[in-house]
C-alpha cells in the first residue's frame, strides 16, 4: 500500500536504511522496479541526500528509516530541512501498535521527538487510512512554506491488509495557505518602488522554493525597476551572479556594497527572506530609513525580527508576477526617478573591492582555490554543495550562480555533515551533471561514510576539501573574540584523505602548490567516479568581509589588519 | 525583536482538527518559543467534523501576540485562529470547584458569601463544602481570596472558555 501510494505520487527515489520495523516495506521495494532505493550508510546521510535531491529537482525528497535509532539519527536532517524550508517526507518504522508505550525494543517516541522539527507528523493507526495520509503528507510538505513531514508507521500497520482506496483529492482538509498577494498591497508596493530613489531587492530561499519561474520574474522585476539585487545565503542563484545589478550576498560575510546598499536604501523589497540575525546584525541599527516591503508565504516570518511597513503574504512567484503587472499598469519605468546617483554610490562601494585578498606564490590561498574552481567549472553549470565553515562562506562569495537550484548549503541550522550527502542526493537526481561538494577538513568527516554510498550508486560527486587543518570558522571566532586562544579547534590527527578515498574505491588527489591547482581541478572534473581532492590551503586565513554578531551591519571588517584588541563580552555562537 | 511595549493579555480561540498530537503541537509552540500560557482549555465541540476548540489566555507585547497568532496559524491542524480580545466584545467564563472546610461561624460565613457570589454547593459534609462557581476569572479570584480565611482546602479551575458576542461565530 505504501509503495503503491508513493509510486502514484511520482516518487522515483527513496533514500533509506533498513531495520526490523521497516522490513515489510523493504520487502515490497524488493518486489518492484519503479522506485529506486538508495542505500545510505547513516540515516542522517539519507535526510541530507533527500534535501539535496529536493533542492535540485523541486520535488520532495523521500526518506525511509527504521524505528528507534533509525528515526533519531534522522532528526538532524529533519531540523535542517525545517529551518531551510525543504520539502521532505520521512517514513519511519515504529513498533507494533500494541507495543507502543511499553519501551519495546527499538521504540522511540518518534512523533514526539520530531514534533518541533517537522512541519507536520502522522502516527498511522489504521491501515485503511494509509493512502490518504501519504497523499496528504506530500501536499503539506510542498504547499505553503515547504518543510519536512514525518509518517510514523507501526510494523503491524505495514503488514495488515486493507482495501486500497485511491485518494482523489490530495489536499489537506483545513490547511490552505494564502498564495496570491492582496491587490491593495501590491498597488502600494509599486507606488513606493516607483518613487524610490534608492531601491533594493533583497531576496532569499523563498524565491528558490517558488520554482524557477519565480527567479525569472525576479530578473524581470530587477530589469524593469533597475534596482540592485542582493541575495541571502539561501537565495543564491535566484538572480544571476554575473549580472551587473547583482551586489553579491549580504549579511555577516556579505559584500561591502550589499550591506551598505541595504543600510542606505529608501525602499527595500524583501522577497522570501526572513531578516535573519546573520543578515540584519544589530536590529536597532538595521537599515533605519527605509520603507520595508516583506513578501513571504509564512505570516509568522513577518514582523518576527524587524518591523516592516508593508507585509504581503503569498507565494513569491505569484506576487512577483503581480508586481510586474502592476509596475506596467502604473507606468513605472516612465515615472520613476533617475537612479544614476544611487548607482554611482554603489559603484563607489564596489570600488572598495571587499573580496580582495593577498595572494601568495608558495601556498594556495583558500579564496584563490575557489576562484580557480569557479573559472574552470562554471561552463559546466554544476551543482555545488558546501559543508559549514569558512569554506562555505568563501564558496558563497566566490562561486557565482546564474541559475537557481544549483546551490546547496545548510543556512538555517548550519549543519556540518550536510554538504557531502546533499551532493550525493543531487547527483542521484541528475547523474550526468557535475556535482561538486566544497568541504572543510572537519566537516567532511561528519558524514564521510557516504563515500561508500556514492561508490555503490555511481554518484560521481567531486569533493573539494579546502584543508586548512583547522575548524577554521571556530578558529576565526577565537581570533576575533577570544584573543586567539585556539581551544580545541585544531583538526588533529587528520586522516590522509587521498588514502581514505582510495580505501573506499574512489580517486584521491592532493594539491598544495598554487602552480598545480588548475591541473588538479581539471583532473578532478575529468576523472570518472567519485573524486576526493585534498586541497591544502593557507592554514590561518580568515574569512572577510565580516561584521561581528550583533554589530551594526555596516561595521564591516575587511581584513585581519583591521582587527582591534577584542572584548571578551562579545560572545556569540559559531 | 526588542521587548518594548506594554504587556497585554489576550484571549485566543482556535478551531483545530481533533487528531492525536495537535494539543502537543500547540503547547510545544508556547514552551519552545518561550511564550506564556495563562490558561488553556480544550474540548471537542463538533463530533461530526471532529473539531475541537482551544481557548488560550496569553500575555506579551503586541508584537509577541501577533507572532503567537501567526505561529499558531502555521500549525497544519489548526484551521482557525481568532483573537477575541481585539476582534470585539466577547464573553469569557471559568468554572471553579472550591473546597472549604470549617465549623461554626466560619462555615456560616462561607455559605453566606457563596450565596452572594452565586456559587452552588455541589458537595457537603458536616465540616466541609465544595462550591461550584462560574464567572470571569476576576470574580473567581475574589471568591477564592475570601475563602482563604474561612478554611480553603483546595481549588480546581478550568481556565477560560470564551466566545465572541453577537450572532456570528468563528
Ligand atoms: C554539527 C555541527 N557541529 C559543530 C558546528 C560548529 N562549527 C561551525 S563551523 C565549524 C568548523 C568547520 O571546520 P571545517 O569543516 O574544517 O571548515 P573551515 O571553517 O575550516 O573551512 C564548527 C565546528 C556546526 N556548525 N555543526
Ligand atoms: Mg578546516
Amino acid at each position: 500500500m505504501i509503495v503503491r501510494a508513493l509510486t502514484e505520487l511520482g516518487v522515483d527515489t527513496i533514500f533509506g536504511y533498513p531495520g526490523g520495523a521497516v522490513l515489510p516495506i523493504y520487502d515490497e521495494l524488493f518486489k518492484q522496479n519503479k522506485i529506486r532505493h538508495i542505500l545510505v550508510r547513516h540515516e542522517q546521510g539519507a535526510t541530507h541526500a533527500a534535501e539535496g535531491y529536493a533542492r535540485t529537482t523541486g520535488k520532495p525528497g523521500v526518506v525511509l528509516v527504521t524505528s528507534g535509532p533509525g528515526a533519531t539519527n534522522a532528526v538532524t536532517g529533519l531540523t535542517d530541512a525545517m529551518l531551510d524550508s525543504i520539502p521532505l517526507i520521512c517514513l519511519t518504522g515504529q513498533v507494533a501498535r500494541a507495543l507502543i508505550g511499553n519501551d519495546a525494543f527499538q521504540e522511540a517516541d518518534t512523533v514526539g521527538i520530531t514534533r518541533p522539527c517537522t512541519k507536520h507528523s502522522y502516527l498511522v493507526k489504521e491501515t485503511a487510512k494509509l493512502p490518504k495520509i501519504i497523499y496528504e503528507a506530500f501536499w503539506v510538505a510542498e504547499n505553503g512554506r515547504p518543510g519536512p513531514v514525518v509518517i510514523d508507521l507501526p510494523k503491524d500497520v505495514q503488514v495488515e491488509k486493507a482495501e486500497y482506496i485511491r485518494p482523489n483529492e490530495a489536499e489537506h482538509r483545513t490547511y490552505h495557505p494564502q498564495t496570491v498577494g492582496e491587490d491593495a498591497a501590491i498597488k502600494v508596493a509599486i507606488e513606493r518602488l516607483r518613487k524610490a530613489k534608492r531601491p533594493i531587492l533583497y531576496t532569499g530561499g523563498g524565491v528558490i522554493n517558488a520554482g524557477p519561474e519565480a527567479s525569472k520574474s525576479l530578473y524581470d522585476l530587477a530589469k524593469k525597476t533597475n534596482a540592485p539585487v542582493t541575495n541571502t545565503l539561501m537565495g543564491l542563484g535566484a538572480y544571476p551572479a554575473s549580472d551587473k545589478q547583482f551586489l553579491g550576498m549580504l549579511g555577516m560575510h556579505g559584500t561591502w556594497e550589499a550591506n551598505h546598499a541595504m543600510h542606505d536604501c529608501d525602499v527595500m523589497v524583501c522577497v522570501g527572506a526572513r531578516f535573519d540575525d546573520r543578515v540584519t546584525g544589530n536590529i536597532e541599527q538595521f537599515s533605519p530609513g527605509s520603507f520595508k516591503i516583506h513578501i513571504d508565504i509564512d505570516l509568522s516570518s513577518i514582523n518576527k525580527n524587524v518591523h516592516v511597513d508593508l507585509p504581503i503574504v503569498g507565494d513569491a512567484g505569484v506576487i512577483l508576477k503581480q508586481l510586474l503587472a502592476e509596475w506596467d499598469a502604473q507606468n513605472g519605468s516612465k515615472t520613476q526617478p533617475d537612479l544614476t546617483p544611487w548607482w554611482n554610490q554603489i559603484e563607489r562601494w564596489r570600488d572598495r573591492k571587499c573580496l580582495s585578498y593577498k595572494d601568495q606564490d608558495d601556498v594556495i590561498m583558500p579564496q584563490k582555490s575557489l576562484e580557480r574552481l569557479y573559472e574552470l567549472t562554471k561552463h559546466l553549470d554544476p551543482v555545488v554543495s558546501t559543508e559549514v565553515g569558512q569554506h562555505q562562506m568563501w564558496a558563497a562569495q566566490f562561486y557565482g550562480f546564474d541559475k537557481p537550484n544549483r546551490w546547496l548549503t545548510s543556512g538555517g541550522l548550519g549543519t556540518m555533515g550536510y554538504g557531502f550527502p546533499a551532493a550525493v542526493g543531487a547527483q542521484i537526481a541528475d547523474p550526468d551533471r557535475l556535482v561538486i561538494c566544497i568541504a572543510g577538513d572537519a566537516s567532511i568527516q561528519m558524514n564521510i561514510q557516504e563515500l561508500s554510498t556514492a561508490v555503490q550508486h555511481n554518484a560521481n560527486v567531486k569533493i573539494f576539501i579546502m584543508n586548512n587543518e583547522y575548524m577554521g570558522m571556530v578558529r576565526q571566532w577565537q581570533d576575533l573574540n577570544y584573543d586567539g586562544r585556539y581551544s580545541h579547534s585544531y583538526s588533529d590527527s587528520l586522516p590522509d584523505f587521498v588514502k581514505l578515498a582510495e580505501a573506499y574505491g574512489c580517486t584521491g588527489l592532493r594539491v598544495s602548490h598554487p602552480d598545480e591547482l588548475d591541473d588538479t581541478i581539471r583532473k578532478m572534473v575529468e576523472t570518472p567516479g567519485p573524486v576526493v581532492v585534498d586541497c591544502c590551503v593557507a592554514k590561518l586565513e580568515n574569512c572577510f568581509p565580516m561584521f561581528a554578531a550583533g554589530a551594526k551591519h555596516t561595521e564591516i571588517i575587511l581584513s585581519s589588519d583591521e582587527i582591534e584588541p577584542k572584548d571578551d563580552s562579545v560572545i556569540a555562537m559559531v | 525583536m526588542n521587548e518594548t511595549g506594554t504587556i497585554e493579555h489576550h484571549t485566543i480561540s482556535l478551531i483545530v482538527d481533533n487528531e492525536a498530537g495537535v494539543l502537543a503541537r500547540v503547547i510545544g509552540l508556547f514552551s519552545g518559543r518561550g511564550y506564556n500560557i495563562e490558561s488553556l482549555t480544550v474540548a471537542e465541540v463538533d463530533s461530526e467534523s471532529q473539531r475541537s476548540r482551544i481557548t488560550i489566555v496569553t500575555s506579551g507585547t503586541r508584537m509577541i501576540i501577533e507572532q503567537i497568532k501567526a505561529q499558531l496559524d502555521r500549525i497544519v491542524s489548526v484551521s482557525k485562529v481568532a483573537d477575541l480580545t481585539i476582534e470585539g466584545p466577547h464573553v469569557s467564563r471559568d468554572i471553579a470547584l472550591i473546597k472549604v472546610a470549617g465549623e461554626g461561624e466560619k462555615r456560616v460565613e462561607a455559605l453566606r458569601l457563596a450565596d452572594v457570589f452565586r456559587a452552588r454547593v455541589v458537595d457537603s459534609t458536616s465540616c466541609s463544602f465544595v462550591f461550584e462557581l462560574t464567572g470571569q476569572a476576576g470574580k473567581i479570584d475574589a471568591f477564592i481570596e475570601l475563602m482563604k480565611d474561612l478554611g480553603l482546602v483546595e481549588v480546581a479551575r478550568t481556565g477560560a472558555v470564551a466566545l465572541s458576542r453577537g450572532a456570528t461565530g468563528l
